[in-house]
Parts: structure tokens; C-alpha cells; sequence
């Protein structure tokens, strides 16, 4: 299936949750917030929250700014 | 004698004893940025939120693994929004970034040559933030209609600019500020604007709660000196406004007593 992460499409086998596909980023020991579609998820919701083809994901963090 | 532990800054039912406010952009690593922090006695610092950087992340310390958001209150900002659509959308990812914090510091831009703000654009984000639940610390024109305006909407703190972002041209017009002092109900904080330590004791010496500063710090050729000095500007020009300034004469007043000389009088 085909994902949007950060702008850049991927792609990537099902099933595949939120939390797996951070982990796979190697993000899963940073502090980052993530929205699926548009709408944040709660880091609570990573582990049962399965992705599907075509969703898009933004995952940020804080750096340094004024 | 009024101490700074009597004289605290209150923010969102937080007291501060510094009145200084830090960004962490344009310093030359994270360590210099912890070492300007720690040295200006700062206890809020700004930060931005920004994509990962997919590919080249996992090892790499990052902003808040370096300053602890345990000991700092880190104050998110909405740098390069340009509508209120992108500014609500960040302030939620900074929340649950810093789980459920609510405090934020938004700005929405007008313009990229000047940074001013979209005072429309920042109204209608003030609005739907506040009624989301966020604490706001917002940046805006020195307009004291606009300035008014936004702690009406439940804004707990109005940040007027003194100059436009790094520029360090001063407080341009302290005539506005000193109006927007006036009716103020929340803490007024400099934010943009101050280039070296003159300047942040102006606007303290105005009245101001605070002074919200990055670049003045971050490209002063010694980064960590002007972090001291900044702290003792903030503190010298609170004080000042606090004792209250003697007045201004056109005219010399002597200080030796005219009168007693040992040779005859002009």
C-alpha cells in the first residue's frame, strides 16, 4: 500500500499499525506528534490504529525557533 | 524594597521569577543554546514545531532531549503559519508533542520580508484557541486597539513587537506600548525587536511584564555574555520601573547645596 509520510509517498506491506510504521521510522523513543488525514492521533492510539492505502501522515517534533 | 521573589511574572497561574523569555532558533548547537538559556535565568523558552526528518533521526539528540521540558516551560510557537488554519493545526500537534500542555505562543505572519503579523488572521486563531482550551501568548502589531482586542478574546498574554523579528532595531514606537500598558489587563511582554541590553530595559522600564528575545542573544558575536547581560537588563529595567523614575527638566537641578560657599554667590 501506498502512504504519505511527510510528504513523500512510501510504500509499505499490510498490515501495518501507527505505532509499527514508527518504529520502522525509528522514532518510537522521540517525542513526536503525529496526524493521520488531518486529524491528530494520540500516542495512546498508535498501537491499534492499522493503516490503509492512500492515508497521509505528518509527524513533527520541536526544534529549535523564537 | 520591592525583592524579585515579591515581584513574580504570572502567566496562566504560573509564576516565573525571571521576566526574560528565550527562543532556542539560530544558536550554533543545542549545548550553546542550554548554556545561553541557564545563563540568562530564563524559565520559558520558545520552540517551533517542524516535520522529522525522515531518514536521518534515530541516535540524534534532539531539542528537548538537551533542555528539559521538566525543568523549562517550553513555549511552542506558530513561527511560519501564515493563516489561522495552520496555526490551530500546530498548536494541537505542540500539544500532544507535550502532553496536553496547554500554553502557546501564536503568530500568524503576514509577510515574509517583514514578519509583521496578520492581525485578521491572528484574531480568528486567538478565537478558536481559546475556546479549544489553550493558554495563548500571542504576538502582535503595537496596535492597542488590536492589542485590546485579543485579551477580550482570553488571551493570556498580549506580546507587542518592539521592531520587526531579528532585527534588534529597538523598541520603535514605546509610545504605542506605553498605550497598550495603560488598559492592560493581562502582562504586556516585547516580543521582536531588541538588539542589545539598552533595549530590553526600555521596555521593562515602560512597564512591560516581560521581553520575549532570540536573535539579540543567539548572533551576538558572544552569545553567552549577552544571555548575562540580557538577564540584568530585564532585571535592572523592571526594578527601575518599580522604584519610578524622577522626572524629566529641561533644566540643570543642583545636587550640592547653592547655598554655605565659602566665596561669594554667582
Amino acid at each position: 500500500m501506498e502512504l504519505t509520510v511527510n510528504g513523500k509517498t512510501r510504500q509499505l506491506a499490510p498490515p501495518l499499525s501507527v505505532a509499527q510504521l514508527v518504529a520502522e521510522l525509528g522514532m518510537a523513543d522521540r517525542r513526536i506528534a503525529l496526524e493521520l488525514n488531518g486529524e491528530i492521533l494520540p500516542r495512546s492510539e498508535f498501537g491499534q490504529t492499522l493503516l490503509a492505502g492512500g492515508d497521509t501522515l505528518e509527524i513533527v517534533q520541536a526544534i529549535g525557533g523564537g | 524594597m520591592t525583592r524579585a521573589a515579591d515581584d513574580p511574572l504570572l502567566i496562566a497561574g504560573r509564576s516565573y521569577q525571571s521576566r526574560l523569555i528565550i527562543g532556542s532558533g539560530k544558536y550554533r548547537d543545542f549545548e550553546q543554546n542550554r548554556a545561553a538559556l541557564e545563563v540568562s535565568g530564563a524559565e520559558i523558552l520558545t520552540v517551533a514545531i517542524r516535520r522529522v526528518n525522515l531518514g536521518q533521526q534515530s541516535g540524534e539528540p534532539s531539542l528537548l532531549d538537551v533542555i528539559s521540558p521538566e525543568r523549562y516551560t517550553i513555549l511552542p510557537n506558530t513561527a511560519g503559519c501564515y493563516n489561522a488554519g495552520d496555526a490551530v493545526r500546530t498548536c494541537k500537534m505542540a500539544r500532544e508533542l507535550l502532553d496536553g500542555h496547554k500554553l502557546v505562543k501564536l503568530e500568524v505572519l503576514g509577510d515574509r520580508k517583514t514578519l509583521f503579523p496578520n492581525v485578521t488572521e491572528t484574531l480568528k486563531a486567538a478565537r478558536a484557541l481559546v475556546a479549544d482550551g489553550f493558554d495563548v501568548m500571542v504576538y502582535t502589531s503595537d496596535d492597542p486597539l488590536v492589542a485590546k482586542e485579543l485579551e477580550e478574546i482570553g488571551c493570556v498574554s498580549v506580546m507587542p513587537l518592539g521592531a520587526p523579528i531579528g532585527s534588534g532595531l529597538g523598541i520603535r514606537n514605546p509610545y504605542n506600548i506605553r498605550m497598550i500598558l495603560e488598559n492592560a489587563t493581562t502582562p504586556i511582554i516585547v516580543d521582536a525587536g531588541v538588539g542589545t541590553a539598552s533595549d530590553a530595559s526600555i521596555a521593562m522600564e515602560l512597564g512591560c511584564a516581560g521581553v520575549l528575545m532570540n536573535t539579540a542573544i543567539a548572533e551576538a558575536r558572544d552569545p553567552l555574555l549577552m544571555a548575562a547581560a540580557m538577564n540584568k537588563a530585564v532585571a535592572a529595567g523592571r526594578e527601575a520601573f518599580l522604584a519610578g523614575r524622577m522626572p524629566r527638566r529641561l533644566y540643570a537641578s543642583a545636587s550640592s547645596p547653592e547655598t554655605g560657599t565659602f566665596f561669594p554667590p554667582l
